[in-house]
C-alpha cells in the first residue's frame, strides 16, 4: 500500500514532466515544419511565462492554502531586474542565452529577497487580511518600478527614482526610463529557454511537494495548531512557500521581460496577478499539471479568439463559468455523469447486438 | 532538605511524583499557574509536579479549565501568572513548537489530523525534525535526504505498527473511525520523540473494549518509551485504574490531589461531582 502510494505520486509526476516535454517537441515540431504564422511563434514564450508564474502560484495558493494577489509585482520585480541585467551585461558576457539564464536568475533572486522582505510583515496575517496586504505589495511593487529610473554610461551602471537625480553621461543609454517603462530591450528570450524554465518550475515545485518541507506546508494548510503541537515552526514554512513561489515569479519575470522590446510597470497590475490566480482555480488547487494546461490554454484562448473582437472576452467568461460548473457544481456533474453512462450504454448494446451476431 | 521543601512536602496531596522518580529531575514542573480571559479567571494557582515514567491523571467537571490547562503546557496560551518548567526549562514566551522540541507532545479532544494525509503521512509529519537535513538538499532530493527519509518511514510505520495501525498506513486519516484517528493522533505524538506526552480524553467516542484495549496501550506506551503521561479524561474506570496519581480540578483550582483510592473518598470531589447534601448546604 505504502509503495503503491510513492509509485502513484511519482507516476503523475511522470506524467506532468512527459506533457510538459511532449508539448515541447510537437511546437518545434511544428515550427520547424512552418506551420505556425509569427504570431502564434509570439505566443510561445508567454505561455511558458505563465505556465511557470501559475505552478509557482500554486506551490502558494494550492499548497500552501494562502491566498496571495501580489504574483504579477513579483513578476514585474523578475521582469525589470532581467532587462536591466541583460543590458548591463551585454559587453561583458558574449552568449545570449548565458546573458538570459544571468538575468533570469538575477530576476529571480531579487524577486525571492523581496518576498522576504515582504513576507517578514504579511505572513503574519491569514485568509482575508493575507490576500488585501499582498494585493497592496502588488500594487506598491508595481509602482516603485514605475518610478524608476536606470541608465548605463561610460562610468557604469545609475538607478535613481527621479529624473533630477538622474545624471547620465556622455553616450549614456536609458535601461528603465520611469512611467515610460524599459525600452529597446533586445528580444533574447526563447522558447527554448521558456521550456527550461517550465522544467525547472515544476522540478522546483514538485519536489518541494514531495519532500518532509511540503508534507510540513500541507500540514500547516491541513491545521496549524497540530502542526506546530508536532514541532512545526509554521511561520518560517509560509515563510519558505512564500520565497520559492516569489524566486520562480521573478524568474518567469525575466523571461517575460527579455521577450518583448519594450515593456511598462502597468503590466504588472492587479489584473494580471488575478489572471494568474484563474488558471491556478481552474487548474485545480494543488494539482500542477492542472496549472499547466489550464494557464496553457487560457492564454491561448483569448489570443486566438482576437478575430472574433468584441466578442471574445464574453466567450472567456461564458468558458470561464462552464470550466467552474464542470469541475466544482455536484449537480452539474452528475448530468455530465448520467449523460456519460447514456453515451456508453449505446456503445455497450451496438457491442452487444455485435457479439450476438 | 531545607525548611522549604520540607514545608510543601507535608501538604499531603502536593506532589503526585512516585517513590521511584523522588530523586529525578521531574519532566513537568508547573507552579502556580494561572490565566485570565478578561475579568474571568480560568486556572489559578494550579501546581503539579510530575515524574520522568508517571502516569497522571487530570479530572474535573466540565469547564472547570482542564483543556485549558494543556493549552498552557504547550505555550498555545501564555500564562497570566505562574511558571512552567519542562525538563527543568523555563517555557515562558515560548512558541508551540519549540516547546514541543523541549519534549512535550499532546492529542487534542476534537481530534486534530491532517485529514487529507495518509496516516503514514501523518506520523512522518510528527517526525520532521527528526529528519535532519538542509532544506535545500531536501528540495532537491539529494541523496542524504532520500536516506533520512527512508529511514523515517521505517520509523513511522514502526510506530504504527505499535499501536497496531500499520494495516491503515496508506489510508487517507481522514477516512479512519474515530477510534483509529485517536490513536493515530498518539502516534504522531510519539514520533516527535517526547518526555511528556499529553492526552486529551483519549477514549472519548470509544467503546467499553476499545477503552480496555487503549488501557493497556497507556501503559504499554510509558513502559516501552519510559516517557510520563499526563491525561485529561472522563471515563473514571480509565483513570482510575491507569493513573497513578490523579489531580482534580474545579473552577481553574485544584481541589484534591493523590492516588485513585484517596481521590475516590475525597470530599472535595464528591461534592464537586455530584453536589452537596441541600441539608448541610
Amino acid at each position: 500500500m505504502k509503495t503503491m502510494l510513492g509509485n502513484m505520486k511519482t507516476r503523475t509526476n511522470l506524467v506532468t514532466y512527459l506533457v510538459v516535454i511532449a508539448a515541447f517537441v510537437l511546437m518545434q515540431v511544428f515550427n520547424s515544419l512552418g506551420m505556425l504564422s509569427s504570431s502564434q511563434r509570439g505566443y510561445l514564450v508567454p505561455v511558458c511565462v505563465y505556465i511557470s508564474l501559475a505552478v509557482s502560484l500554486n506551490l502558494l495558493v494550492g499548497v500552501c492554502g494562502e491566498l496571495s494577489l501580489g504574483h504579477a509585482g513579483f513578476m514585474g520585480i523578475g521582469a525589470f531586474t532581467g532587462v536591466v541585467v541583460a543590458a548591463v551585461l551585454k559587453d561583458a558576457v558574449a552568449g545570449d542565452a548565458v546573458r538570459l539564464v544571468l538575468a533570469m536568475i538575477a530576476g529571480g533572486f531579487t524577486a525571492g529577497v523581496m518576498g522576504f522582505l515582504i513576507g517578514i510583515p504579511v505572513l503574519r496575517l491569514r485568509g482575508d487580511y493575507l490576500a488585501i496586504v499582498t494585493l497592496a505589495f502588488g500594487e506598491i511593487m508595481k509602482n516603485i518600478i514605475g518610478n524608476t529610473y536606470a541608465g548605463i554610461d561610460g562610468e557604469g551602471f545609475h538607478m535613481a527614482i527621479s529624473t533630477s537625480k538622474m545624471k547620465l553621461g556622455e553616450g549614456g543609454k536609458y535601461i528603465i526610463s520611469g512611467p515610460l517603462g524599459a525600452t529597446g530591450v533586445e528580444k533574447i528570450a526563447t522558447f527554448t529557454m521558456g521550456f527550461v524554465l517550465v522544467m525547472f518550475t515544476l522540478f522546483v515545485v514538485l519536489n518541494l511537494i514531495n519532500s518532509k518541507e511540503g508534507r510540513a506546508i500541507k500540514a500547516v494548510r491541513d491545521n496549524r495548531i497540530a502542526a506546530e503541537s508536532v514541532g512545526i515552526n509554521v511561520t518560517a514554512f509560509r515563510m519558505k512557500a512564500f520565497v520559492v513561489s516569489a524566486f520562480l515569479a521573478g524568474m518567469a519575470g525575466a523571461l517575460f521581460g527579455l521577450n518583448y522590446s519594450s515593456m511598462t510597470a502597468s503590466k504588472f497590475n492587479f489584473n494580471t496577478s488575478i489572471n494568474i490566480l484563474v488558471f491556478v482555480v481552474l487548474g485545480g488547487m494543488g494539482n500542477i499539471l492542472g496549472s499547466v494546461i489550464s494557464a496553457a490554454v487560457l492564454y491561448i484562448l483569448p489570443e486566438a479568439m482576437r478575430g472574433l473582437e468584441d466578442f471574445r472576452m464574453i466567450i472567456y467568461a461564458v468558458v470561464l463559468i462552464l470550466v467552474m460548473l464542470f469541475t466544482w457544481s455536484p449537480k452539474f456533474k452528475d448530468a455530465v455523469s448520467v449523460a456519460g453512462d447514456k453515451i456508453k450504454g449505446i456503445f455497450r448494446k451496438k457491442k452487444e447486438v455485435g457479439s450476438n451476431e | 532538605m531545607n525548611e522549604y521543601s520540607k514545608k510543601m512536602l507535608k501538604v499531603p496531596t502536593y506532589n503526585l511524583l512516585r517513590e521511584q522518580d523522588k530523586d529525578k529531575l521531574p519532566v513537568l514542573d508547573v507552579r502556580n499557574l494561572g490565566i485570565d480571559f478578561g475579568g474571568l479567571t480560568a486556572v489559578d494557582s494550579f501546581n503539579i509536579t510530575i515524574g520522568p515514567t508517571e502516569i497522571s491523571g487530570l479530572i474535573g467537571p466540565n469547564g472547570a479549565g482542564k483543556t485549558t490547562i494543556f493549552n498552557l503546557l504547550t505555550s498555545v496560551y501564555q500564562p497570566t501568572r505562574g511558571s512552567i518548567l519542562i525538563n527543568g526549562i523555563d517555557t515562558k514566551g515560548m512558541t508551540t513548537h519549540k516547546v514541543n522540541k523541549l519534549g512535550i507532545a499532546r492529542t487534542f479532544q476534537n481530534i486534530r489530523l491532517f485529514t487529507d494525509m495518509s496516516a503514514l503521512d501523518n506520523v512522518k509529519v510528527g517526525l520532521h525534525n527528526e529528519i535532519k537535513c538542509p532544506f535545500l538538499c531536501s528540495m532537491f532530493h539529494l541523496p542524504p535526504y532520500q536516506k533520512a527519509e527512508a529511514a523515517a518511514t521505517r520509523r513511522a510505520m514502526e510506530l504504527l505498527d505499535f499501536m497496531g495501525l500499520a494495516d491503515v498506513a496508506g489510508q487517507k486519516a481522514g477516512s479512519l473511525p474515530y477510534g483509529v484517528q485517536r490513536r493515530l493522533e498518539i502516534v504522531r505524538a510519539l514520533a516527535t520523540n517526547p518526555s511528556i506526552i499529553l492526552l486529551d480524553e483519549p477514549a472519548a467516542g470509544m467503546n467499553p473494549s476499545e477503552t480496555t484495549e487503549l488501557m493497556h496501550q497507556i501503559r504499554r506506551i510509558r513502559d516501552t518509551f519510559h516517557i510520563a503521561i499526563f491525561l485529561i479524561e472522563h471515563d473514571m474506570n480509565l483513570v482510575m485504574n491507569v493513573c497513578e496519581a490523579i489531580a482534580v480540578v474545579n473552577y481553574g483550582r485544584i481541589i484534591a490531589k493523590g492516588t485513585p483510592e484517596e481521590i475516590r473518598q475525597d470530599p472535595a470531589v464528591i461534592e464537586a461531582y455530584l453536589g452537596r447534601e441541600e441539608g448541610n448546604a
